[in-house]
């Protein structure tokens, strides 16, 4: 077979070890990864985008049920995850730069520091759904959501059916974000191995960049969940 | 000049069996060198084995489906069997045989040879993406073995969500799967067109092949994910009763057709995108001359995609929608008529005074004109509000997506596949055989699709699998069925030749069409890495006016295969 051998003919000069044969340089294949990233956060964008467009229709048609059920969530816990997720941010770009800078022992920490704060938020929001299995808010058969008032109209009581669907996006919406949480986990597992093995250096480094384009992305989602379920008209 | 790239491949000797140099088919051999292949064109290949599989199951539910309609009363198949038929012919076709068909299998053997790259950008997520269709399609088929769907394709709520006891959840988990699979692909073919062009390749001496299967990809990465979440509030209101497209708990119904058709209304453009870029090639090289209208027929692919993104809900006029914003889906989905007609009209200005042969592949982009004008031009009846509401879940609908979907898509396929046969096989097919199959394919497909719009103007309902009370439509029902017998064997005979060609076939010259494009200018079969030096681009797309020209090198030639004629059969 034609092997790396015949190829590497033309590009003897680059010659990393990362460098894969059908690439004409390093900077290709950097530049390759690297929008292949954005076009898969392009998809994800997607993906929740159709789930944000029910969220708009039912909110637009329900508001007063869907109040009063996003009140019904622990607004300081969906505060606390936020400030979380933007730390662990921070993190993300500390490791690119320790990355880049070839600052090994910072990227390590940061990449712990990350995963960290990321399994924190998934504790954070394992507390969240258990006050809501214990208090019934979970749709399905248990489901109850009875005299509950509507903020702002206490002689108003909310649609118990309005409000499953409040939360049956809630669970769906933050159950994805959550998964995509634990993917973004072994991600960063897989990268913190990679820098234990001094394998990244300043000339390459792209999963460290993309893993932390998907990182900053999974948040971004996340900035938008957070005012959209748990901060519908509250009022002190 | 005509030729810049230097030709290792020595002449193929006339008449003494050629030394058979080494190419991508040869260079390993055993099961596990294709199961774990990065080979692009490998890759290709065991695409094609997959779907050519699902092509025959969905035939094989199209033939019980004519079969019980031969006569009026519902005498071959339950009634309950029957709606299981045509669900899984459609779920089978769309999404495990025409979506991937074109892009997984000429886009993957060609993107990277055309803009002269030795793979795509990602091999292994390329892989990765043909063994997720796999596990899709083993998903389906188990779906199918142990009960199958009743719903129709389409899975409308509250139907798919709280009554039919058939394998919503598992359907819906395969082409979830499988669509994953079409985003992979969609996602390698954007970055492989934007970073892996060689030097001299800009966007404009991109063959339109290239500027289709980008606006395909575009679709595929936009539509799908949206189509997957769907699916994932399906499974979740099907398994927990949510309400979210329940009308009695609150939730609409229509929510989740405005969703469903977001992604399936383009899905339709998946499909004949690549088609169109197929039969861009096939006319320019027919034809031997430049394309007419280069940037337009380039941007008019563009627009379809980012028009057909605004259409969708124009199969949803009758669901109870608001009248004006069905005014709207209409005056938009006649807008996709204009960079479609920009297209025909341009293939048509290519042909005028074209140098024309009339090869197999040139006989299905004729059949692929013919057809997708029909198709396109019934369309418009479509969108137009008053036609649409009469016609609605006729046979006059079912007649005109085949006429795009199977009249085009799979005539664009076809073509394709006999164009750069040569290329992937290294053999060539009998040429008279094909060019008879051509011919049995537009017949039968006429014969069987022709009459289902006489029968829908006249009132004959789709999904019906009794028509006792309407007896009068049965002859219109014979003719059709008829059709499909003519367009089964038009569909087998292409297979048995090109099996029989990969054996018996006289070896393909490396341009036996005397073709523009990278691809030709490379030994047939490709060698694993494509090109043997890295091709630089000096010259426009489609320069057949100096391929013909007689002062360079190829003397007066302006027949696509003056050395080596295939010999019919």
């Amino acid at each position: 077979m034609p092997d790396s051998t015949v190829i590497g003919l033309h590009h003897e000069e680059e010659h990393h070890p990362e460098l894969l044969h059908h690439f004409a340089d390093a900077q290709q294949q950097r530049d390759s990864a690297s929008l292949g990233m954005w076009v898969f956060l392009a998809t994800e964008v997607m993906f929740f985008g159709g789930l944000f467009c029910a969220y708009l229709v039912y909110r637009h048609w329900y508001f007063p049920d869907f109040a009063a059920a996003s009140k019904s969530i622990d607004a300081t816990l969906g505060a606390t995850n936020t400030a979380v997720l933007i730390c662990s941010s921070l993190t993300v770009v500390l490791a690119v730069w320790a990355a880049q800078t070839a600052r090994r022992t910072l990227l390590i920490v940061s990449l712990i520091l990350t995963m960290l704060l990321g399994m924190a938020f998934l504790g954070i929001k394992g507390i969240e759904y258990r006050e809501k299995f214990v208090e019934h808010h979970v749709p399905g058969a248990s489901f109850s959501f009875d005299k509950v008032q509507v903020p702002g109209h206490p002689d108003q009581y909310a649609n118990p059916h309005h409000a499953q669907i409040f939360f049956s996006l809630y669970f769906v919406m933050t159950g994805l974000h959550a998964l995509h949480m634990i993917i973004g986990l072994g991600i960063f597992l897989w990268l913190l191995i990679m820098a234990w093995k001094g394998r990244f250096t300043p000339e390459w480094h792209t999963p460290v960049e993309i893993g932390g384009l998907y990182w900053h992305f999974v948040d971004i989602v996340w900035i938008y969940l957070f005012p959209l379920l748990y901060l519908i008209d509250r009022h002190p | 000049m005509p030729n810049p790239i230097p030709q290792p491949a020595t002449p193929q000797p006339a008449i003494a069996p050629p030394v058979e140099r080494e190419n991508y088919l040869n260079a390993k051999y055993g099961v596990w060198s294709w199961l774990l292949t990065t080979d692009h064109k490998r890759i290709a290949l065991l695409y094609l084995l997959s779907i050519t599989f699902f092509f025959f199951i969905g035939g094989f539910f199209a033939l019980l489906i004519r079969l019980e309609l031969l006569t009026p009363a519902g005498d071959l198949v339950q009634a309950d069997t029957y709606n299981k038929l045509f669900t899984m012919h459609g779920m089978v076709m769309v999404f495990f045989f025409l979506i991937p068909s074109i892009p997984a299998v000429l886009g993957n053997f060609l993107v990277p040879m055309m803009i002269g790259a030795k793979d795509l950008a990602f091999p292994r997520i390329n892989l990765l993406s043909w063994y997720l269709y796999v596990i899709g399609g083993v998903m389906m088929l188990h779906c199918m073995l142990t009960g199958g769907v009743d719903t129709g394709w389409t899975f409308y709520a509250p139907f798919s969500t709280n009554f039919t006891n058939t394998k919503i959840v598992e359907a819906g988990l395969a082409i979830f799967v499988a669509g994953f699979s079409s985003i992979l692909t969609g996602l390698n073919f954007v970055v492989t067109i934007h970073r892996m062009r060689a030097p001299g390749m800009t966007w404009s001496r991109l063959p339109l092949f290239i500027w289709a299967h980008y606006a395909t990809s575009i679709i595929q990465l936009l539509g799908t994910p949206v189509v997957a979440v769907t699916i994932v509030l399906v499974a979740a209101e099907r398994a927990l009763h949510l309400g979210i497209f329940d009308p009695k708990l609150g939730g609409d119904p229509l929510l989740f057709q405005h969703l469903f058709w977001f992604y399936s209304h383009p899905a339709v453009y998946i499909m004949i995108l690549p088609s169109m870029g197929v039969v861009t090639e096939i006319i320019a090289c027919f034809s031997r001359k430049r394309i007419f209208g280069y940037s337009f027929v380039a941007f008019s692919s563009i627009a379809i995609a980012v028009f057909g993104f605004l259409v969708w809900a124009h199969h949803m006029f009758v669901a109870g929608m608001s009248v004006y914003a069905a005014l709207v889906f209409s005056l938009l989905s006649y807008a996709v008529a204009v960079p479609s007609a920009i297209k025909v009209f341009n293939w048509t200005a290519t042909l005028y005074k074209g140098s024309i042969h009339y090869d197999a592949p040139m006989l299905y982009a004729f059949g692929f004109l013919g057809l997708f004008t029909i198709g396109g031009l019934t369309g418009l009846f479509l969108s137009a509000l008053g036609i649409n509401v009469h016609v609605t879940d006729t046979y006059f609908v079912v007649a005109h997506f085949h006429y795009i979907m199977v009249g085009g898509a799979v005539m664009g396929y076809l073509g394709g596949m006999h164009f750069w046969w040569p290329k992937i096989s290294g053999k060539l097919y009998p040429e008279g055989w094909a060019r008879l199959a051509a011919l049995i394919v537009f017949i039968g497909f006429n014969l069987t699709f022709f009459p289902q719009f006489l029968l829908g103007y006249m009132g004959m309902p789709r999904r019906y699998y009794d028509y006792s009370h309407m007896p009068e439509f049965q002859i219109l029902n014979v003719l059709s069925t008829a059709g499909a017998t003519v367009l089964g064997v038009g569909y087998l005979l292409p297979m048995v030749y090109f099996l029989w060609s990969m054996r018996y076939g006289k070896p393909a010259p490396d341009n036996p069409w005397n073709a523009a494009g990278l691809e030709w200018k490379t030994p047939s079969p490709p060698p694993t890495f494509n090109f043997d030096e890295e091709p630089v681009v000096t010259w426009e797309a489609y320069n057949y006016d100096e391929l013909d020209s007689p002062d360079l090198g190829s003397p007066g030639n302006d027949a696509p295969h003056k050395q080596e004629v295939p010999v019919a059969r």
